[in-house]
């Protein structure tokens, strides 16, 4: 079948997640992506994990994931020969991703300013933390500084503890997506215009904005929402975490009469017949933990598995709280081909999870794994550019690939 | 209100028959009405979608009566957030003459979008094979909770039971602890919406270049798997079953957030390298346990964090998380603020991108908004009206946009099929 950005030419230039992610995305899309990396290496090579807990960095896990579907090629932009090899790569291609910080698009000439009068019709899409203007568009920072300043941080973990971020690096993959759906949105708009532009993805504002929807627009009546509240959420009992006999269930009742089911379950303990335990907003508000404790003698009898079954029959929003192996043995997701076996030279044959959505007419794919440090500097520099072997050989010896 | 002045907005000229409701979905559809789309929500006064529902948190300032049952559908702010730019038309699909009025505005469509339980759109006669017929390019999006194939398709998905079930929950909460599992406000809907919105331009650039349409089906519970397949790899290589993670940076430290003065104030701070290490130590005024061998590199801080993490907590709680912002991003050391959502009202650079924006609402006054999550130089996205109120755009759509006559159109609002 066909592919929606066969064709399509992408040259990614950055280090770690996001502009990882965003390129991926194109990829599995049919676009041909070249990842240039630094004659070291990316930085998520040195992530992991490793198969047998062996570090290799052509075998981090975290690299592995975000790498396939792309050709990999070394080189340092800093030195002329390579910056002259990526302007000329950049000729050819039609979107630019790159999250280095500011200061260093600057000293290398690859502000959109720049590039956008040699190539008219390219599109760069820019990832940093705090995005092209504003007074902290110079600030440091990973994504943890993005889950403090989009207020993502606030909203996790216990109110008398630290705020958590996004666990791993979530934060850096929602500024991939983001960045994937706006490049998609410049590419409709070149369809129309023949002009390209500059795609500006700030990692802290997609996810001020994105998470942010109901608690800006009812800060004026209600103040500050989202502070963290441990493994409760909203402001209704029960939307929570709750321990089971092997692990724990999530369980969201928002109407009544799911909740009244759930008590039915339980064979209505005595404590449920209370008032105090009759008012689902205080109960969330003022003592969530010590409902959390009544319901947990119940709770510990029954394995996640029991729970869901129970309440997929009595039509009650109950999860189970499912870890790595369980996703991976899942026959819902087996029956969705959720996973794709992908076999790397030094890596293995590891299973990823599949592109999230299904297409009837262009399907989007993994088709090759991440590429080995340099591995495609001859087919790319060699074939593309026609330098011959004496001039590759000139530039791995100058450090250049 | 911004207006866009700019040349044409990416979406323009393009159509989407919205059936999305409640968070998920209206959440991927703000962003094609940002975009330019001409997003028309289909609504029904008989099954009122589940934000314009309860009792008004606007209360007296509102600019009409919020106890009056006929205002309060008007009145609930986070649908003013989710459909702003939208059109609304209040069609009852149950009646043959509202589909039929459906399959007349599919039939003038590019898109249509629900997020629909897993087959609903199929029962009522909305299934992309029955809208191929009638449009043949058309592209259709369903997001659900676990896609609309597979044993658990019907499963009942709020955003806290998709976290635990999409293997994210198991990681959230403090190293070493039982998980949290929930985060507030909630991930899955929004990781999915951003990549909803996404393949669904993906769809309307191949449609555009070839006239082909198609159907697309969204899995909020696999797009959650997008960025935790560092955890399947590990269990796979090494059997290993991560837990909840903290704030840990396996290549990182310190990556933590510390306390400051004030109630509940937080400062995170990032150090990432040997560079930045010898920064921050010499922001802090290079003080004795900061030259002690077990904090020398990466290797020795990741083992002696907690005490690494004590010794940054006692420099931090005397000061404002501002000022420690400041003087370590002086020195190009990541340091921030763990915002509220107020911060993001009042700081300087959020105001200066516009993260928020103001729209005016008939029935409420000035009203704020966040802004699209991504700038585009020459076509950024922009609100240009209000969340629509009930059936508001009846007219435009039935008489405009289908051409029927006002004799064709009042015996349906009669009949209470466009109510």
């Amino acid at each position: 079948m066909a592919s929606i950005l066969g064709g399509l030419k992408v040259v990614e230039l950055g280090e770690g997640i996001p502009a990882a992610h965003c390129a991926k995305i194109l990829g599995d899309f049919g676009a041909e992506v070249i990842k240039v990396e630094p004659p070291e290496g990316d930085v998520t090579r040195q992530h992991g994990p490793w198969p047998g807990d062996r570090p290799d960095p052509e075998a981090s896990g975290l690299f592995l994931a975000l790498n396939v579907n792309k050709l990999g090629i070394t080189l340092d932009v800093t030195t002329a020969t390579g910056r002259e090899i990526l302007l000329r790569l950049l000729g050819e291609a039609d979107v630019f991703v790159t999250n280095l910080p500011l200061a260093r698009l600057r000293a290398l000439h690859l502000t959109y300013e720049e590039l956008a009068s040699r190539y008219p019709r390219l599109i760069a899409t820019y990832f940093t933390i705090f995005g092209l203007s504003g007074p902290y568009a110079d600030y440091a920072g990973d994504h943890l500084t993005a889950s403090c300043a989009g207020t993502q941080a606030m909203g996790i973990g216990r109110p008398d503890r630290e705020p958590l971020q996004m666990p791993l690096s979530m934060g850096g993959y929602q500024a991939g997506a983001a960045g994937f759906t706006a490049s998609m949105a410049a590419l409709l708009a070149r369809e129309r215009s023949g002009a390209g532009q500059c795609v500006d993805i700030a990692e802290a504002e997609v996810l001020a904005t994105l998470y942010n929807i109901g608690a800006v627009v009812t800060y004026a009546y209600r103040g500050v929402t989202g502070i963290r509240r441990g493994s409760h959420g909203s402001a209704l009992y029960p939307d929570c975490l709750l321990r089971c006999k092997d692990g724990a269930v999530g369980l969201v009742c928002n109407q009544l009469a799911q909740w009244l089911r759930f008590l039915e379950l339980m064979g209505m303990p005595e404590w449920t017949k209370l008032p105090r335990y009759r008012d689902r907003r205080k109960m969330a508000e003022e003592y969530a933990d010590e409902v959390d404790a009544l319901m947990a003698p119940w709770m510990m009898e029954h394995t996640k598995a029991e729970l869901f079954a129970m309440c997929r029959e009595k039509h009650i929003p109950l999860s189970p709280c499912n870890n790595a192996k369980d996703l991976m043995e899942s026959e819902h997701l087996r029956t969705r081909d959720a996973f794709v076996a992908v076999t790397h030279p030094v890596g293995g044959t590891v299973e990823h999870p599949a592109p999230p959505y299904k297409l009837s007419a262009t399907p989007a794919a993994i088709r090759s794994p991440a590429p080995l440090l340099g591995e495609h500097n001859a087919a790319v520099l060699g074939e593309r550019l026609g330098y011959d072997a004496a001039a590759l050989a000139g530039l791995r010896q100058a450090g250049v690939i | 209100m911004t207006h866009n002045t700019n040349t044409k907005l990416p979406l323009e000229g393009i159509r989407v028959v919205d059936f999305c409701w409640v968070y998920a979905g209206p959440l991927m559809t703000f962003m094609l009405g940002d975009l330019g789309a001409e997003v028309i929500k289909i609504e029904s006064r008989k099954r009122l979608d589940g934000t314009r529902l309860g009792k008004s948190i606007i209360g007296d300032r509102a600019r009409v009566n919020a106890t009056d049952p006929a205002f309060m559908p008007e009145l609930q702010p986070l649908n003013h957030g989710l459909n702003r730019n939208k059109l609304s038309l209040t069609v009852d699909i149950a009646d043959p003459r509202g589909l039929d009025l459906i399959h007349r505005l599919v039939r003038a469509a590019d898109v249509v979008a629900d997020n629909f339980a897993a087959g609903v759109m199929e029962r009522r006669g909305l299934g992309y094979e029955a809208l191929r017929q009638i449009k043949p390019d058309i592209i259709t999006l369903s997001l659900s909770g676990a896609g609309q194939t597979g044993p658990l398709r019907d499963v009942l998905a709020y955003a806290n039971t998709l976290a635990p079930l999409s293997g994210l929950g198991q990681l959230i909460g403090y190293r070493g602890e039982a998980p949290l599992g929930v985060t507030y406000p909630a991930f899955a809907d929004a990781n999915a919406s951003i990549r909803a919105a996404g393949v669904l331009l993906a769809a309307l650039y191949h449609r555009n270049r070839t006239g082909e349409g198609q159907c697309i089906d969204v899995s909020e519970w696999q797009c959650a798997l997008m960025g935790i397949e560092e955890t399947l790899f590990d269990y796979q290589w090494n059997g290993r079953i991560a837990g909840p993670q903290g704030n840990h940076h396996p290549r990182f430290a310190p990556h933590n957030t510390y306390p400051c003065v004030g109630k509940d104030q937080w400062v995170s701070i990032v150090v990432r390298n040997e560079t930045e290490w010898a920064a921050f130590r010499r922001a802090l005024g290079d003080p004795p346990w900061a030259a002690e061998e077990r904090f020398a590199d990466l290797y020795q801080r990741q083992e002696n964090l907690a005490a690494l993490d004590g010794h940054i907590a006692a420099w931090t709680r005397e000061q404002t998380a501002q000022a420690v912002t400041t003087r370590l991003q002086a020195v190009g050391v990541p340091a921030f603020p763990a915002y509220t959502v107020e911060d993001v009202f009042t700081d300087p650079h959020f105001q200066a991108r516009g993260t928020v924006v103001d729209v005016e609402h008939p029935m409420v006054g000035l009203e704020h908004v966040p802004a699209s999550p991504w700038k585009l130089s020459t076509t950024s996205p922009s609100v240009r009206r209000h969340a629509p109120l009930l059936g508001q755009d009846n007219d435009y759509v039935l008489r405009t946009v289908l051409g029927m006559s006002k004799d064709e159109v009042e015996p349906l609002v009669e009949a209470q099929v466009v109510y």
